[in-house]
């Protein structure tokens, strides 16, 4: 039987955590995804699990420590945020290459600098091209299902790729909500045991990770990555399908939310499409035609199902909480990604970007509002007045 | 050079599946200075051995003497030479520092163009 508890998002996927029992977890705390080390400390020291933790001196050798487990046949999580991630750069495409499934919740926040802690997509954003698989999470529920479904996704022996489940910073990971946290038997049972293809630890089959790999073979094995992240999408569906069957849920590429009879919508990731759909249900009260998208994975981009999903309205408006710096227009990467696949696939749509909430500057849903009445002006004159505005940011 | 593999037919991630495959890796065309045995008698206490990178020293499996370099793998790093501690003795005994393929010594570096059989 599974049951209710008020969870904070790093509770959340902690918890999460636990649930997994991963044989190794290397973290170093950072603002704001400390509460998951601490949480998850905890039940290592309670015994409730039977995780070798290795409390690392740094996020590069955490990352490093879990690479080498993983490579070790380990199922291998960990977590951070912004400019630990930073720090892990260099091991984060490592892992990606050397296709260890690694698990690790990304607790999005401004990567500096000013520094910051707060809440904005610009740590994660720049992991895009790093190969791994990005799963966005609305709230702590949704960070707590990803990562079950991440571990089965990364682990699937076409993939075998390392996923990021993302979580807004404080908004999500510091607030307290309501969480189903499903019976351990039921998790164990989804996830299954992880038999892993290629151990260090299979001394009777040696075999060497990381050597060298110059022109005559590393290209190769880059489009054996691209093969992966080709497998991805239809592994990700597989497993989410599976998901939803045994926990009720409703998982998919993303979550169109009023969008079908929609005529502008709005495409906003994490905490802030909880927010929109709010601003959906006013706006439809009074009769507008508005809906929302909600991408749940960016990486791999499903461009084509975007372009579907999107294709019969008049105007859409991407919400981003992030810079693509010196890019097209100065806006941010999910609208250049999504504008270019919309383009591609023939969707010929007004689209503007709203770069919001850098920072952790709130996002009220009068300012959404604003985004929609824009989007709905858009629609009436087929006219994009302005291709990028930086909402709410004082002249 | 054997037939390049495309990227359906090669492990993932870069990984080499069996043991021992740097034998294929012939090392020793990087070399720009060779070992050599000079006058100085080996008394065969296998620092060299022991101390060589690539395992290039060769052993007589009888005798269980040191038995030469092997070329196909070498480098020509010349740890061996530094390590050799009859090397030590006869430096110590010149009194003078000695040029690395001064014949005197028991394993000498030689300039890989200079050197003739
Ligand atoms: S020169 Fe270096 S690689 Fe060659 S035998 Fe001596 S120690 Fe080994
Ligand atoms: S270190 Fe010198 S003396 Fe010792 S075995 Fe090697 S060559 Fe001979």
């Amino acid at each position: 039987m599974s049951r209710f508890e008020a969870l904070t998002g790093d509770n959340a996927f902690a918890m999460a955590m636990r649930q997994v029992n991963p044989d190794v977890v290397a973290a170093y705390p950072i603002t704001p995804q400390t509460e998951t080390v601490e949480f998850f400390a905890e039940y290592v020291a309670d015994g409730l699990v039977d995780t070798e933790f290795i409390c690392v001196e740094s996020e590069h050798s955490a990352m490093s420590a879990c690479v080498g487990a993983s490579a070790a046949g380990a199922r291998v999580m960990t977590a951070t945020s912004a400019n630990g991630l930073a720090l892990m750069w260099e091991i984060v495409y490592i892992a990606a290459s050397l296709r260890c499934p690694i698990v690790m919740s990304v607790v999005n926040r401004a990567l500096s600098g000013p520094i910051n802690i707060h809440c904005d997509h610009s740590d994660v954003m720049g992991m895009r091209d790093s190969g791994w698989i990005i799963l966005f999470s609305e709230n702590g529920q949704e960070a707590y299902d990803n990562a079950f479904q991440a571990v089965r996704i990364g682990e699937h022996p076409d993939v075998l790729l390392p996923v990021a489940v993302c979580q807004d910073g404080f908004i999500t990971s510091h607030a307290m909500e309501r969480v189903e946290v499903y019976d351990d038997a039921d998790v164990k049972a989804f996830i299954g045991t992880y038999r892993p293809q290629w151990s260090l630890l299979d001394l009777e089959h040696p075999k060497t990770y990381g050597p060298l790999d110059f022109y005559d073979y590393y290209y190769e094995h880059k489009r054996q990555q691209v093969e992966a992240m080709e497998h991805a999408q239809r592994v990700i569906l597989e497993v989410a399908e599976e998901f939803n069957r045994k926990f009720h849920r409703n998982y998919g590429l993303f979550e169109p939310y009023r969008l079908e009879d929609a005529e502008v919508a709005v495409v906003v990731a994490n905490s802030t499409a909880g927010t929109a759909k709010v601003v959906v249900d006013a706006l439809r009260a009074e009769g507008l035609k508005v809906g929302l998208l909600k991408p749940r994975v960016f990486r791999p981009f499903p461009a084509r199902e975007l372009a579907d999903a999107l294709g019969h309205l008049k105007a859409v408006a991407v919400m981003d909480r992030s810079i693509s710096f010196g890019a097209m227009d100065n806006a941010g990467p999910l609208f250049l990604e999504l504008a270019a696949a919309l383009a591609l696939h023939g969707v010929q749509v007004p689209i503007a970007d709203y770069v919001f909430g850098l920072g952790g500057r709130d996002i009220r849903p009068g300012e959404i509002e604003r985004v929609y009445r824009e989007a709905l002006q858009m629609a009436e004159t087929g006219q994009v007045a302005r291709r990028v505005t930086y909402l709410s940011v004082r002249e | 050079m054997a037939q390049l593999k495309g990227w359906k037919e090669i492990p993932i991630g870069g990984m080499i599946l069996e043991a021992g495959s740097a034998m294929e890796y012939r090392t020793g065309g990087w070399r720009a200075f060779r070992p050599v045995f000079g006058e100085a008698a080996c008394i065969h206490c296998m620092q060299c051995w022991l101390f060589c990178p690539d395992s290039s020293i060769l052993v007589n499996g009888e005798n269980e003497k040191m038995a030469g370099f092997n070329l196909d793998y070498c480098k020509g790093c010349g740890i061996c030479a530094s390590v050799c501690p009859v090397n030590a003795k006869v430096i110590r005994e010149a009194g003078e520092a000695l040029k690395r393929d001064d014949p005197r010594l028991c394993i000498r570096m030689v300039e890989e163009g200079k050197f003739k059989e």
